[in-house]
């Protein structure tokens, strides 16, 4: 008797802590390397180029390299962060309804400046693949990529592009928006963090909203926007356009 | 700030039941997003007419938890983004393109985004505008 509950204590102590351990593992590895990232940025005098999310990112990937662990294996383990993402899209009501006065104001310029936003991303990087010898495919894929990953999946599949190429695209978009868009908007002489809130929701959907987002509430409104309202006319200007477009 | 945080989720899951239902090609979070700004919106319409009495869920906890979400948003993309490896293959077998129309596309969508809205606003009142910190953020 003695002997079976100490084979089960040993069972339970060799199989059961093992996948909590790894969860446990690769969550403070990606929280780390995130509050790592964040740290140094500052120390770099809160420079936009040193992007925290790329940052952990890279460092996670390598981890993974070294470790030769699975990405469906790490992503099983952190699924629970990237759960929140709804519960905070949700939570950019708040900074919405509180600056509700400014977009109603803006409400003629931002429908303006979705409508050109959008069609400009959409055609230049079908366009520049094109140009630049990418395949069909890639050009197809690259087309919805300024948009929040969901739509811009649903599309790439409605048009013939790759489903894990566009989130790719819209991932790295995201960090090239972030890292650079700010630094030259503002050489363009652009200080309104409307038009920097909202440029970052149409051209850089998720990963350089965050960045606007967490400057200022008002940028953070018109990133919502722009991330809501760029899904919508993206999904509706995409199949549009390519029916224009020769090949 | 578990009411807050019930809030949140329960928004997500009208915005995705709404989204099921009715095939709207938006993503569940974004109709709840839009949804609680609605209603946000329309109970402070109301305690502004009714007087100053308090609602039942647009609370100071909801707003410092939306605070601290908003605050570390960046966080919750390095899940997905990691995934970036299981595309490194084809990324690189494109690698020119892929770059070009990365960097083009996306710095193009901005500018002329900004710009148009900036020209479209420019000559009415702006009052937030952001401090020339050398390009320092945060």
């Amino acid at each position: 008797m003695q002997s079976l509950s100490h084979t089960l204590h040993q069972i339970y102590a060799r199989f059961l802590p093992e996948p909590n351990m790894e969860t446990l593992f690769w969550l403070s590895v990606t929280l780390a390397v995130f509050a790592l990232g964040v740290r140094l940025q500052i120390r770099l005098g809160r420079a936009p180029w040193a992007n925290p999310v790329l940052f952990a990112i890279a460092f996670v990937a390598l981890g993974l390299l070294v470790t030769e662990t699975p990405y469906a294996t790490y992503f099983e383990s952190v699924k629970i962060i990237n759960f929140l993402l709804g519960p905070a899209t949700v939570a950019l009501a708040i900074p919405l309804a509180d600056s509700i006065r400014l977009v109603t104001r803006s409400l003629p310029a931002m429908t303006l400046a979705l409508l050109a936003g959008s069609v400009t991303s959409v055609v230049s990087g079908i366009v520049l693949v094109l140009l630049l010898g990418g395949s069909h495919e890639v050009a197809l894929s690259m087309a919805p990529k300024a948009v929040t990953t969901p739509i811009a999946i649903a599309i790439t599949t409605q048009i013939g592009g790759i489903p894990a190429l566009t989130a790719a695209f819209a991932i790295l978009g995201g960090i090239i928006a972030a890292m650079i868009g700010e630094t030259i908007l503002r050489r363009l002489g652009i200080t309104d963090w409307r038009a920097h809130g909202l440029a970052a929701g149409i051209a850089g959907s998720g990963i350089a909203a965050a960045q606007v987002a967490q400057r200022d509430p008002v940028g953070a409104a018109f990133a919502a926007l722009g991330i809501g309202l760029n899904g919508l006319v993206t999904a509706i200007i995409v199949p549009l356009i390519l029916y224009f477009l020769p090949g | 700030m578990p009411e807050a945080f019930l809030i949140l989720i329960l928004f997500q899951l009208l915005g995705s039941a709404l989204q099921m239902v009715l095939h709207l090609p938006v993503p569940g979070p974004v109709i709840g997003m839009f949804l609680l700004a609605a209603a946000l919106l329309w109970k402070r319409s109301r305690t502004r007419t009714d007087g100053p009495k308090a609602s039942s869920f647009d609370t100071p906890a909801l707003s410092s938890l939306s605070r601290t979400l908003i605050a570390c948003l960046g966080l919750l993309f390095v899940p997905a983004g990691v995934g970036l490896v299981t595309q490194m293959p084809v990324l690189l077998a494109n690698g020119l393109p892929i770059a070009v129309a990365l960097f083009g596309s996306t710095l193009l969508g901005l500018m002329v985004t900004a710009f148009v809205m900036h020209r479209a606003t420019h000559d009415r009142p702006s009052p937030e505008r952001i401090p020339d910190t050398g390009g320092q953020v945060l």
